[in-house]
């Protein structure tokens, strides 16, 4: 039987958790809703315009960082599996160090460019 | 899948969620006493009678009675789902870590890559509260988080992938077992890393930016109440509960000690304890950093010193292979 037989049962009881936690605290919490009571909260004073304003996202920089080096790591796990190799070991070693050694001087440049600074 | 197949699937996931539901209160309830002692306090004494034990077992009783609002504002069926898909991945993540060889209730061959991928999971639901709420406390609480995650998911994968390399296997089990004492010397760059990164996923004190109470109220679960608003709590308890037991078992050796044969589990119960109580130190020692000083050490600190890790591990085993 596989393993991932059991994750797809537990991600079904987790699931019924929440489904029977929310059921108990229909029958058990009161429900009397007012209009000031569903406003939206701004430290008591009336809310300014809408809560989806425009704000300027700074981190995209961080964002495509992350993806290039995500899609890296994606690489170093089978890398995990063959190191102990005999004939793929050093040759694989120096081929990841190529690899990495050009994602880290792309990160240099990025941080001398000031990229990496929140502003 | 026969009868006996379909009923040991159903009792392992009983069993996970049991471990769900007592674990993180056992942490919850730790942190209140030993934050308490450390600022010279008492902590809560009252509920349950001795030492207050059933303090979080009260707090579930009250939360479950509190009325439960939806803003009118919000998106309604984002607001209310957000919760699950918050807490439901730390429960996953629970299923593939192993207590000892025989107590995993999935021994995933992939363990490693998947409770990493399963806890990223996580931080959909606190980006669904905050852009549902329609709360500029909670929007900006959001992109903070997400700004948070995706620098120290980063150094946490890489320092993962320099266990599964000294390891040679993805297997969590395996990779306890491939563990040696030599490990705590030879990987400690790497478990710092993955330590810091744990907090830092975990929005936990010094990390605590998406939820700074002093500048945005309480991010992106301003305007939870209720039920909901405790689910994103037991998430954050279960995410200690999930991470110090990966830290066990990636760096302390998991079940392996004195007398392993017989102790097994308990040995992992008690180290994840223990990391456990210094997660909950740091947040008690540190003050909250600022968010840009939390990007430079993820990406000019981290980052770099996993990668000089991985480098470490991978030239190592080379040599020795």
């Amino acid at each position: 039987m596989s393993p991932y037989v059991v994750v797809a049962a537990v991600v079904v009881v987790g699931l019924l958790l929440f489904v029977a936690a929310m059921g108990a605290r229909r029958l058990l919490a009161p429900s009397a809703p007012t209009r000031a009571k569903l406003t939206t909260y701004e430290s008591g004073v009336d809310p300014v315009g809408q809560g989806w304003a425009q704000t300027q996202v700074r981190y995209f920089v961080y964002a495509f960082l992350y993806v290039i080096f995500a899609v890296d790591a994606v690489y170093l796990f089978p890398w995990a599996l063959v190191v102990r190799s005999s004939d793929l070991g050093a040759a694989s070693l120096v081929e990841i160090g190529v690899f990495i050694g050009v994602l880290l001087v792309g990160l240099v440049h990025a941080a001398r460019r000031g990229l990496l600074r929140w502003v | 899948m026969t009868g006996a197949d379909a009923l040991e699937v159903v009792v392992r996931a009983v069993a996970v969620l049991a471990a769900f539901l007592v674990l993180p209160l056992l942490v919850g309830q730790t942190e209140h006493k030993v934050m308490a002692h450390m600022q010279g306090r008492l902590g809560p004494m009252y509920a349950g009678g001795f030492h207050g034990w059933a303090q979080l077992v009260a707090d579930g009783v009250k939360f479950v009675q509190k009325e439960d609002i939806t803003p009118a504002a919000a998106d309604k069926g984002v607001f209310r789902f957000a919760p699950a898909v918050a807490l439901v991945p730390y429960l996953v993540a629970m299923a593939v870590i192993p207590l000892s060889p025989d107590v995993v209730a999935a021994d995933a061959p992939a363990g490693a890559v998947f409770v990493l991928a399963v806890t990223a999971v996580g931080i959909l639901g606190t980006l669904m509260a905050g852009w549902a709420s329609a709360n500029k406390y909670s929007l900006l609480g959001a992109m903070r988080a997400a700004a948070q995650l995706l620098s120290y998911e980063l150094p946490m994968v890489l320092a993962v992938a320099s266990v599964c390399l000294a390891a040679g296997t993805l297997s969590l089990t395996g990779i306890a077992h491939a563990w040696s004492p030599w490990w705590l010397l030879w990987q400690l760059p790497g478990a710092v890393v993955f330590l810091v990164s744990a907090v830092a996923e975990l929005q936990r004190p010094p990390f605590d930016m998406p939820v700074a109470d002093s500048e945005i109220v309480f991010g992106a679960y301003t305007e939870y109440t209720g039920l909901r608003f405790a689910f994103f709590l037991l998430s954050e308890y279960a995410g200690i509960v999930v991470m110090s037991l990966l830290f066990t078992v990636l760096y302390l050796g998991g079940w392996q000690g004195p007398l392993s044969d017989q102790l097994g589990w308990l040995w992992t119960v008690l180290k994840g304890f223990c990391i456990a109580v210094v997660v909950i130190w740091l947040r008690v020692a540190w003050p909250r950093l600022r968010e840009d000083q939390l990007q430079r050490l993820a990406w000019l600190v981290l980052v770099p010193l996993a990668l000089a890790q991985l480098a470490l591990t991978g030239v190592w085993v080379v040599l020795t292979a």
